[in-house]
């Protein structure tokens, strides 16, 4: 499996071991500590994943390399796709209890001024 | 997942709307990193990008007006336009109304006939010889007139000194602002700064009496440690670690540094965002999540991309 054959491709994978599907580095390209980091949170949070990890290979070129190995068989493309999920599941709560809070501050605000 | 859930909550100190301060409780160092680097650099604006100079005879050099008009902020809405195309780069690519907005500076500076002989202010002595940010005007192209009929766009403050001229220089200058993230220039930053700490955690590991807690009061800033009154003798008690600005004053006083144990709360963080003023500061957190949300979406679509191949 490769890269798309875009303009420029955003997410590749490289898989070092043969036929080993619990082993693979993706080169996610245009991310930072930003993704890199919290990406890494959700997925080592997932106890089928026995490592993962993420280096900037060099700080002048803007691309991460993120190492995922599984136990067990499961493929690293799921714990990849479920710790992306998980993280956007994180983002959308997150974004609602500070939406509902800053709207309850609002009405706090205007109460007394009524 | 769902003991996040239940765990997690957000206070809001303070809103107001250039800043505003919130708790965020329950969440992961790299979580809350990832919202603070989002917002200095990821949530886009709008600034002047493309500076057309068709006459300068100021003292002020074309390159260095250029960079001060591009730090200007600019009140202008940046979700209600689109990024502009990388692609083209020919020479007088004339944005579309959906991506561009144009501003004009044209100004002259002349002697002030009415002034009198002896006087040195230049305030008399000259007219518009201080250019302001006030001076830029707006050239609505397409149809942005209507669409931004209500208010019109123009820098966040009037009062931005641009350059100074003295009688017979004059500007005449056309910008093209566009959107832009703070990772490409620091110009499109949307926040002043924001910034996160830990809540302070101050545990006392033995009761403190009398005038020791009178001085382990003063070693804290004020309002964190109060004394009661207990059977007659004053005892220090901490009220509120939270004003705490971790001088770590205590530790300097050998009988006071082992009666007390300092450290933070692991996930309370106390954000402080200020903004430009382009965007008020509880528009631009949930921008950033937002942001955040659209990488993984991103991500996600790749790879259910190249599955599908």
């Amino acid at each position: 499996m490769a890269g798309e054959m875009e303009k420029k491709p955003k997410l590749e994978m490289v898989q070092a071991d043969g036929a080993d599907e619990g082993c693979v580095t993706f080169v996610m390209h245009d991310e930072d500590h930003t993704l890199g980091n919290s990406l890494r949170y959700m997925i080592m949070k997932n106890p089928d994943v026995e490592f993962c990890g993420y280096t900037i290979t060099h700080p002048s070129e803007s691309k991460i390399n993120f190492r995922i190995q599984t136990r067990g068989g499961v493929p690293a493309v799921e714990s990849l796709r479920k710790g992306l999920n998980d993280l956007h599941d994180v983002g959308q709560h997150v974004l609602n209890t500070f939406q509902a809070r800053v709207g309850e501050f609002k009405q706090r605000e205007d109460q007394p001024m009524e | 997942m769902h003991q996040f859930q239940k765990n997690f909550r957000i206070d809001i100190v303070h809103l107001d709307e250039s800043s505003m301060e919130f708790d965020m409780v329950g969440i992961d160092a790299s979580i809350a990193n990832a919202f603070r680097r989002i917002l200095l650099a990821e949530v886009p604006t709008m600034a002047v990008e493309k500076v057309f100079i068709y006459n300068n005879t100021s003292i002020v050099q074309d390159e260095v007006l250029a960079h001060r008009l591009g730090l200007i902020p600019i009140k202008a809405d940046p979700r209600l336009f689109e990024f502009k195309n990388a692609g083209q780069e020919s020479a007088e690519d004339d944005g579309s109304e959906i991506d561009t907005i144009q501003l004009q500076l044209k100004i002259k500076c002349s002697r002030n006939p009415n002034a009198s002989k002896e006087s040195s202010d230049p305030r008399e002595l000259y007219r518009n010889h201080m250019v302001y940010s006030r001076d830029l005007k707006w050239i609505p192209l397409g149809n942005q007139a209507d669409v931004f009929a209500d208010f019109s766009i123009r820098p966040v403050h009037d009062d931005i000194l641009i350059a100074q001229l003295r009688p017979g220089q004059e500007l005449d200058i056309v910008m093209h602002c566009v959107k832009g993230i703070g990772r490409d220039h620091a110009k499109f930053s949307p926040v002043a700064t924001a910034s996160y700490r830990l809540l302070p955690e101050i545990t006392l590991l033995e009761v403190v009496e009398g005038e020791k807690a009178e001085l382990l009061k003063h070693c804290f800033s004020r309002g964190v440690i109060d004394l009661e009154d207990v059977r007659g003798k004053k005892v220090a008690k901490v009220v509120n670690s939270r004003l705490d600005t971790c001088s770590r004053e205590v530790l300097r006083h050998v009988d006071l540094k082992n009666l007390v144990k300092l450290g933070r709360v692991r996930d309370h963080f106390i954000f402080t965002v200020e903004s430009t003023g382009i965007l008020p500061p509880d528009v631009l957190v949930t921008e950033a999540i937002q942001v955040l949300m659209s990488k993984c979406q991103m991500f996600l679509n790749e790879m259910t991309c190249t599955d599908m191949e």
